[in-house]
C-alpha cells in the first residue's frame, strides 16, 4: 500500500508531537489528502469553531501517489476551517514539501491548539520537535527559507512557512513552500499564523515504497506521462506558456474579468500574456521569462520562473528582487492584471513577487484592490483612507504599493488585507465586493462561461475555478465541447467536474493533468499503488462522497442555500462586449437542477438518503 | 561502441523524475536521497543542472580505493563499487574531484553511478531529455551541429 499508516499529530497548546496510525477504514472511503484530511477536520472540529481560535485544527495531508514516479506526484494539501468564509478551506500545493513529508515517513500531519510562543516544527523522520521561532517571527517567508537552512547546514531541507501578511492577520494569507508554491487560497496561512506555528521544516530519506502492484505502477504511470507528452496543453502549451497560455483565449471569447469585473474583457490583455513574458525587454535584451519549472515529479513542467526588468521603477536598487523567482501564472496575472486595470507586466511580477515573498494570494488580493479602486472611483474612499494612495484603476503604482502594505500589515495594507467582503461592507458597498461565501473571484466571467457561475455559487470553499474547472469543456472542449454560452446541462457537468476533481485531490496527483487526463488515466495509477479495487467508477463516487462531507460541514459550520449565489453585478448587469455581449449569468435556470441531481433538498441540504448512500 | 550519459541542462525542469528512477533502481523505493544523480536548483539564476558521475577513464576513486572495492566494468566502462567489498572508508568520496561518490549511512558503504549495468534508469525516466545515453564519443553532437548550423549562410 502507498499510504505510509502513519499520521503525526502536534499539539502545539501542550508542544508535544506524538505518532499514530493512520485510520484505514477512513483510507478505504477518502483515499488520502483533501478527502481523508476533510474527513478528520470534520471528525474533530466543532464546524461553528472560530476559525482562528485554539479550537480550530490545521492539517497537512499527502495522497497515496504524492512521492511517487507518477508526473506530478508531488502534491499536498492543507486542510483547515476557512476565517476568509467561515467554510472547508482546502488549499493544494505543488513544489516539494509534500514528497518530502511523505518520505520522511508520514502521510498526514495534524496541527491543534495554539502554542504559547511562536514555534515551528522540525521534521526528520520519525524524528519530529517544536522548536523555537522568536528569531524567525516577523521575518518573510524568503527570509525565514533563507535562516532555516542555514541553521542546518542543509540545502536539501524542505521548508513551508507563513510570511509578515499571515502574522499580521491579513485574512488570505496562505502557506508558501519552496519559496514560491503556495497552498494559497482561504487564508490557511492566516490559520497557522493564529496557531504561532511560523514553519514546517522536513527532511525525509526513508523514500516511498509499498507500492501494491510495481509492475502495473510503472505500465499505468508510463502509459498516463505518454498522454501528457502528446496532448497539445499538456505537452506543449502549458511547458512553453504556462498556465498564462490562457490570457489572450478567455479574453476573446469575452470571460475576461476586468475593472472589479464591470467588464469582461481587458484592452490590455495581450500586454500581460503568455506571449509578452516571451518578448525581449528594451533594457537588457531578455525576456521576463526565464524559463519553465517543475513541481516534484511533474513531467508536464508548467511552473514560469521570471525576472523584472532591472530598470522599472519598482527594483531600482533592490538587489534581492532582481534575481529570476516565481513568475507570473494566470489567475495571478488576471487579479493583479486586468482586475485592477493595470498592464504593465513589470508591475505584475513584482506584485507577484511580493505575493510570494510573504505569502498572501495575488488572486484575493488582486481582486480587493481591484474593489478598493472602485469604491475609490465612486468616493467611498479618498486618499485620506488609504494613506495618500491614489487607488485609480490602472495604477501599477497603487497595486505594487498596495502589495507591500499588506505584506507588512501597515496603514491601508490593514483594510486591504480584510479581502473585498469585508472592505466593502466596511466603506458601505457590499455590493461592490466580487465574491462567494466571501472568497474573491477568480479569471473567469461567468457571463461568458455560464458553468462556472453554478461552479462558483455551489463550490465549498467560496468562489474557485479548482472545485470544477468546467473552462475545460465550455472553452477548451476537453473531454467534450459544451456551449459557454447556454446552461444546458450544465447542473450535470458541473456536478461530474466537482466529484472527479475532488477524487485527483485526494490522490497526490495535479488537477492541471485533467486537462489531458480523465479518471480512466488516473485510477490505474492510483489502483496499481492502493488496495481497495479504485476503479473509475469508484474514484468518482469517491468525489461525490467527498463533496458531500465538505458540503455537510458548511451547512453544520452555518452556511445556507442563500450563500450559493453571485453577487448582482454578475446576475443583472449583462457584458458589454464580446461574444457574451448582453449576457447576465442565469444561476436561477441552474441552481434547483443541481440540487435535484445531488440528492439535496430544494434548500441545497443533503438529505440522509443521500449521506446514507455515500456512507458519509 | 561505448556509450555515456549525456546531461543537457538547459534542457532540465527539476522535476526529479532521474532521483526517483535511480533510487528505485537501486534501492527498491522511491528515494531521492539516495539517488546517485542530483539534480542541482540555481534558483535566483533560473536553471536547473542534473550532475553524476561522468565515469573518468583514469578514475581518482578508484585509485584512491585502499582495498580495491572500485572496478572497472568493461562493457559499460562504469566504474562501480563492489558493496562486499568496499568497507566504507570513504577515501573515495574525498578523492573524487567532482563529488559524485557518496556515502551511504543506511549500507555503510559507498554509491556512484554505475550506468545500471547500461541502461541507466535515469535517462528513460527523463521527461525532456535533459539525460540521454549515447556514444561516448560525440556527446557534444548536438551542441556541435547547432553551431555548424550557423556556419551555413541563411537565404
Amino acid at each position: 500500500m502507498a499510504w505510509t499508516g502513519k499520521i503525526l499529530r502536534v499539539d502545539l497548546t501542550a508542544g508535544t508531537c506524538t505518532p499514530e496510525p493512520l485510520n484505514m477504514e477512513w483510507a478505504a472511503l477518502y483515499l488520502g489528502q483533501r478527502g481523508l484530511a476533510t474527513k478528520y477536520l470534520a471528525s474533530e472540529i466543532d464546524p461553528k469553531v472560530d476559525a482562528l481560535s485554539p479550537g480550530n485544527k490545521l492539517i497537512m495531508a499527502t495522497g497515496p501517489l504524492t512521492g511517487t514516479m507518477a508526473s506530478t506526484g508531488g502534491r499536498y494539501s492543507v486542510v483547515t476551517k476557512s476565517p476568509l468564509t467561515g467554510a472547508i478551506a482546502c488549499s493544494n500545493s505543488g513544489g516539494f514539501i509534500g514528497n518530502e513529508i511523505k518520505m520522511a515517513g508520514w502521510d498526514m500531519i495534524i496541527f491543534e491548539g495554539r502554542s504559547a510562543k511562536p514555534v515551528y516544527l522540525h521534521v526528520e523522520n520519525e524524528k519530529a520537535e517544536l522548536l523555537d521561532a522568536s528569531h524567525l517571527w516577523g521575518k518573510s517567508v524568503w527570509d525565514t527559507d533563507h535562516l532555516l537552512h542555514n541553521e542546518f547546514q542543509d540545502p536539501l531541507l524542505r521548508i513551508a512557512c507563513v510570511g509578515r501578511s499571515a502574522e499580521q492577520g491579513c485574512l488570505y494569507a496562505g502557506v508558501i513552500n519552496d519559496l514560491h508554491r503556495a497552498a494559497g487560497r482561504s487564508g490557511v496561512g492566516t490559520v497557522m499564523a493564529s496557531k504561532n506555528l511560523k514553519a514546517v521544516a522536513v527532511r525525509g530519506t526513508k523514500g516511498v515504497g509499498n507500492i501494491r502492484d510495481m509492475k502495473a505502477f510503472f505500465k499505468a504511470t508510463n502509459d498516463a506521462k505518454a498522454v501528457l507528452a502528446g496532448n497539445p496543453v499538456t505537452g506543449e502549451g502549458l511547458p512553453k506558456l504556462g498556465t498564462q497560455v490562457l490570457m489572450n483565449v478567455i479574453n476573446e471569447v469575452g470571460a475576461m474579468p476586468t475593472r472589479n469585473m464591470r467588464e469582461v474583457q481587458f484592452e490590455g490583455a495581450n500586454r500581460i500574456s503568455a506571449e509578452a513574458m516571451l518578448v525581449p525587454r528594451e533594457s537588457d535584451g531578455k525576456p521576463n521569462l526565464v524559463t519553465n519549472a517543475a513541481c516534484f515529479g511533474c513531467t508536464i513542467a508548467c511552473g514560469r520562473i521570471s525576472t523584472i526588468d532591472p530598470k522599472h521603477y519598482t527594483i531600482v536598487n533592490r538587489p534581492q528582487y532582481m534575481g529570476a523567482n516565481g513568475g507570473l501564472e494566470y489567475e495571478a496575472a488576471w487579479a493583479l492584471g486586468s482586475d485592477t486595470g493595470v498592464d504593465d507586466l513589470d508591475a505584475l511580477t513584482y506584485a507577484n513577487f511580493i505575493c510570494n515573498e510573504d505569502g498572501f494570494d495575488p488572486i484575493s488580493f488582486g481582486a480587493t484592490v481591484a474593489a478598493a479602486m472602485e469604491l475609490y472611483e465612486i468616493g467611498a474612499i479618498t486618499k485620506e483612507t488609504t494613506g495618500g494612495l491614489e487607488m485609480k484603476f490602472g495604477s501599477a503604482e497603487a497595486l505594487t504599493r498596495a502589495a507591500e502594505l499588506v505584506a507588512t500589515g501597515e496603514g491601508f495594507g490593514r483594510d486591504l488585507a480584510l479581502g473585498s467582503k469585508r472592505l466593502c461592507e466596511k466603506y458601505g458597498h457590499p455590493d461592490l465586493s466580487m465574491t462567494v461565501k466571501g472568497q474573491e473571484f477568480p479569471a473567469y466571467d461567468p457571463r461568458g462561461i455560464q458553468g462556472m457561475g453554478l461552479t462558483y455559487a455551489t463550490s465549498n470553499r467560496g468562489a474557485c475555478h479548482l472545485r470544477s474547472y468546467t473552462v475545460s469543456s465550455e472553452i477548451l472542449g476537453v473531454p467534450v465541447k459544451t456551449d459557454p454560452l447556454t446552461t444546458d446541462g450544465k447542473p450535470e457537468l458541473v456536478k461530474a467536474f466537482q466529484d472527479a476533481t475532488a477524487a485527483v485531490d485526494s490522490s497526490g496527483l495535479c488537477v492541471f493533468t485533467t486537462f489531458a487526463w480523465t479518471l480512466e488515466d488516473i485510477a490505474p495509477q492510483v489502483d496499481a499503488a492502493c488496495e481497495g479495487g479504485w476503479s473509475p467508477e469508484k474514484m468518482l463516487e469517491m468525489g461525490e462522497r467527498i463533496w458531500n462531507l465538505e458540503r455537510k460541514f458548511n451547512m453544520d459550520a452555518g452556511l445556507t442555500a442563500a450563500d450559493d449565489t453571485l453577487p448582482k453585478r454578475l446576475l443583472k448587469d449583462a457584458a458589454k462586449t464580446g461574444p457574451a455581449k448582453g449576457k447576465v449569468n442565469e444561476l436561477h435556470k441552474m441552481l434547483p437542477h443541481y440540487y435535484e441531481i445531488r440528492g439535496w433538498t430544494p434548500d441545497g441540504v443533503p438529505t440522509d438518503e443521500t449521506l446514507n448512500r455515500l456512507s458519509v | 561502441m561505448l556509450k555515456a550519459l549525456q546531461l543537457e541542462p538547459e534542457k532540465c525542469t527539476g522535476c526529479l523524475q532521474c532521483e526517483m528512477a535511480c533510487s528505485y533502481e537501486n534501492e527498491g523505493v522511491f528515494n531521492p536521497s539516495k539517488s546517485r544523480i542530483k539534480v542541482f536548483n540555481f534558483h535566483d539564476e533560473g536553471r536547473f543542472a542534473p550532475y553524476t558521475c561522468s565515469q573518468c577513464s583514469e578514475a581518482w576513486c578508484l585509485h584512491a580505493c585502499p582495498v580495491e572495492a572500485i572496478v572497472i566494468n568493461a562493457q559499460t566502462g562504469a566504474k562501480e563499487v563492489i558493496e562486499d567489498v568496499c568497507v566504507g572508508c570513504k577515501v573515495c568520496t574525498i578523492a573524487c574531484p567532482f563529488g559524485t561518490v557518496n556515502y551511504n549511512a543506511d549500507s555503510g558503504k559507498v554509491i556512484k553511478c554505475d550506468l545500471c549495468g547500461g541502461d541507466p534508469a535515469c535517462a528513460t525516466a527523463c521527461p525532456t531529455g535533459a539525460i540521454t545515453y549515447v556514444d561516448a564519443e560525440h556527446t557534444g553532437l548536438a551542441r556541435m551541429k547547432a553551431h555548424a548550423g550557423q556556419t551555413i549562410p541563411k537565404t
